[in-house]
């Protein structure tokens, strides 16, 4: 297997090029841009035999990957925050449509005010739109991640869109090694697109996208709801399968030292790297600290969620984003709602962090394990960070 | 004659800007500021709109009321504005990308209600911010990040495009013609209506350095060479045409501008709407029931 020296973006682009898509539409964003940039350079060098739309927006864009996707193709973009949001109108469509357009997504704040720097508020604000949202750690599993979504997405269970997530600069430009597959072997992996339905078959025209009222937009919905409980099941069979042919396996979750944990961490994307090197020092100092990261955010995880944490004094749930709801962040939420059934129940603190690309140090997340050995009841939110 | 001080419209403390050498937005924001001194504006009743990319960042930098808004949008927050408070110098500053592309359908009925708002294209052909990547300007057969064949899409004459839209004021120059620009802004600011300047502007760093023009200076002379006013454009042939480009004012045609005409549709209709006693009858029958 190759190893090679990769920023997050170049990993993505690298595995999009070796998926080979029919067609990919977008338009720049910080800081994303440089994703569908190498790939298009790709297509300029005849390295794939993709169709390249450059749009005048990402609204086009994303309605572009739609036609495509409705005409069979093999459909893959990248975007950022505003981009996201200004796809957002077709992002629900796709869903419906059941088209597996793959999305790399490159995490950045929201406007306003205007910030180029991570925070997962542009992916959380798309997260009921019926598309698989997977996250990564770093760039080799951004890569990793991005091939295993087409599988995931194309699943005859599934078809589903999704987005494979990375943090806006902390790994989109940060160089990594990483192990690659072989051209081959990735398209070996990869396999062709079966097309289901496509507008073009002449054989058996079909209609997209029509009106549908109160008569069966409900049981068109349900279908959706339906693909995405399929879909967990989907998430860990491609991801084990992965482990076996390539040595490194995915699930929907990682417990990192989290078996005799008595304090947890919960974290999504980079900061789970940072927090395990904090929790092998909190180890090597007596203190039984784990993490439990969550890879897959749609479908959520709760169950597993709650299995996993059911045997910790307390954890703290970090979030990127705030929901502003008084509740806590999207992470929080959902698994204080998950917690609800279970028997064993962990002190629960959510911690909203790192908005707009506030760093979380080392130190940072010391910090939060001390805290969290004092925690006394759960529901506290607290955001931290900030300045006063 | 020494050029007149005009650090007051300026936020100093968010210097240095973030303009890359030889860009030539410095040059657009300065002239704009010249002439907004020049009509001598209360700085308070100036507002300063601006979209995303490069030429967006201007508003951060001058001290007006100023609102840096999202990629293309500009115009609709400026609208939003101007009807709130038509008494406002309303000055909208924007890209190519800005408001051609991802904007392009708020500039074509900004232009065709001709609602009082002053647009400054940066126009530099390109997305300098994300990389080069071509835009709607970007003329045809160049080069660009995203077509490194040369440019496939017909750029568009953004002149054009807003004469056809309704635009009342139309101006076009370049970052060498520097006090034309400032001119060209004096009038459109006096026009009663939607003004449009086109201002040329070089990216040396991306769009330059892919069509290997060597430096800004170049570019600059490139803009000298090749920029034909109104007279001598007036008699080149077609194939004379081919690789130039017109300069000056190229439309001044003032029609009812939009925020008057809302406010006196209000008035007739106030008028019309003073309760006769039958209605006023009706009411209190209705309410009864």
């Amino acid at each position: 297997m190759p190893t090679l020296a990769k920023t997050g973006n170049e990993a993505m682009a690298e595995a999009m090029r070796q998926i080979n898509p029919d067609v990919v539409a977008a338009y720049p964003i910080t800081p994303a841009t440089e994703v569908v940039m190498i790939f298009s350079q790709f297509v300029a060098d005849g390295l794939v035999d993709t169709e390249y739309v450059a749009a005048e927006s990402e609204h086009s864009a994303m309605s572009a990957c739609v036609g495509a996707a409705s005409a069979g193709c093999r459909v893959m973009t990248g975007t950022s925050s505003q981009g996201l949001q200004l796809m957002s109108e077709i992002l629900p469509i796709v869903s419906a449509l059941r088209q597996p357009i793959v999305l790399c997504e490159v995490n950045r704040a929201l406007s306003g005010p205007i910030n180029i720097h991570c925070d997962h508020s542009d992916t959380m604000a798309v997260r009921d739109f019926g598309w698989i949202q997977i996250f990564s750690e770093n760039a080799q599993e951004a890569y990793d991640s991005v091939l295993q979504a087409v599988l995931i997405a194309e699943d005859e269970k599934v078809r589903l869109p999704a987005m494979v997530t990375t943090d806006g600069f902390i790994i989109s430009h940060c160089m990594e090694k990483i192990e690659t597959m072989e051209d081959d072997a990735a398209k070996k992996y990869i396999g062709e697109h079966k097309v289901k339905n496509s507008i073009l078959n002449l054989e058996k025209p079909i209609t997209l996208g029509s009106l549908d009222l109160q008569d069966y937009y409900f049981e068109h919905k349900m279908p959706v709801v339906e693909a995405m409980k399929q879909a967990k099941d989907v998430i860990v069979k491609v991801g084990k399968e992965f482990g076996q042919k390539f040595g490194r396996e995915y699930g929907l979750l990682e417990e990192y030292k989290l078996a005799d944990a008595e304090f947890a961490v919960v974290a999504l994307g980079s900061t789970c790297g940072t927090t395990k090197a904090v929790v092998d020092e909190l180890r090597n100092n007596g203190l039984k600290a784990g993490l439990l990261k969550v890879r897959v955010f749609r479908p959520f995880p709760g169950e597993e969620i709650a299995q996993a944490l059911s045997k910790v004094k307390a954890a703290v749930i970090l979030d990127r984003s705030d929901t502003y709801c008084n509740q806590g962040g999207q992470l929080y939420t959902e698994i204080r709602s998950a917690m609800y059934e279970a028997a064993k129940k962990p002190l629960l603190a959510n911690y909203i962090y790192g908005l707009g690309g506030r760093e979380i140090s080392l130190e940072g997340i010391r910090q939060i394990y001390k805290q969290l050995q004092e925690c006394q009841s759960s529901g506290q939110v607290i955001h931290f960070g900030v300045r006063e | 004659m020494a050029l007149r001080d005009i650090s007051k419209y300026l936020r100093l403390d968010k210097f240095p800007h973030i303009w890359c050498p030889g860009c030539g937005n410095g040059i657009v924001m300065q002239s704009v500021l010249r002439g907004i001194d020049k009509l001598g504006l209360d700085q308070n009743k100036v507002a300063v709109i601006s979209g995303i990319g490069c030429s967006s960042r201007a508003a951060g930098y001058l001290d007006f009321n100023t609102l840096h808004t999202t990629h293309g949008r500009a115009l609709t927050f400026a609208t939003g504005i101007k009807m709130a408070k038509p008494e406002l110098t309303v000055i909208v500053l924007t890209g190519d990308g800005d408001c051609s592309a991802i904007g392009g359908n708020h500039l074509i009925h900004a232009a065709r209600r001709n609602i009082d708002l002053n647009v400054v294209v940066f126009n530099n052909s390109i997305y300098g911010m994300t990389g080069g990547q071509f835009s709607p300007t970007t003329p045809l057969n160049d080069i660009a990040a995203t077509a490194p064949f040369g440019n496939l899409d017909p750029p568009f004459d953004l002149c054009e495009l807003t004469k056809a839209a309704g635009a009342t004021y139309i101006a076009r120059s370049t970052t060498y013609h520097a006090t034309q620009i400032s001119n060209f802004v004096i009038k459109a600011i006096q026009n009663k209506g939607f003004s449009f300047l086109d201002i040329i502007t070089q990216c040396p760093v991306y769009y330059g350095r892919m069509n290997k023009i060597k430096d800004a200076v170049d570019m600059l002379k490139e803009q000298r060479d090749n920029a034909r006013n109104i007279k001598q454009w007036s008699i080149l042939s077609d194939e004379e045409k081919q690789g130039k480009f017109v300069i000056g004012e190229l439309h001044n045609q003032p029609r009812p501008e939009y925020t008057e005409s809302y406010q006196s549709l209000i008035e007739r209709h106030i008028e019309k709407r003073q309760p006769s006693p039958k209605s006023e009858e009706r009411e209190t029958k209705s309410r009864e029931e």
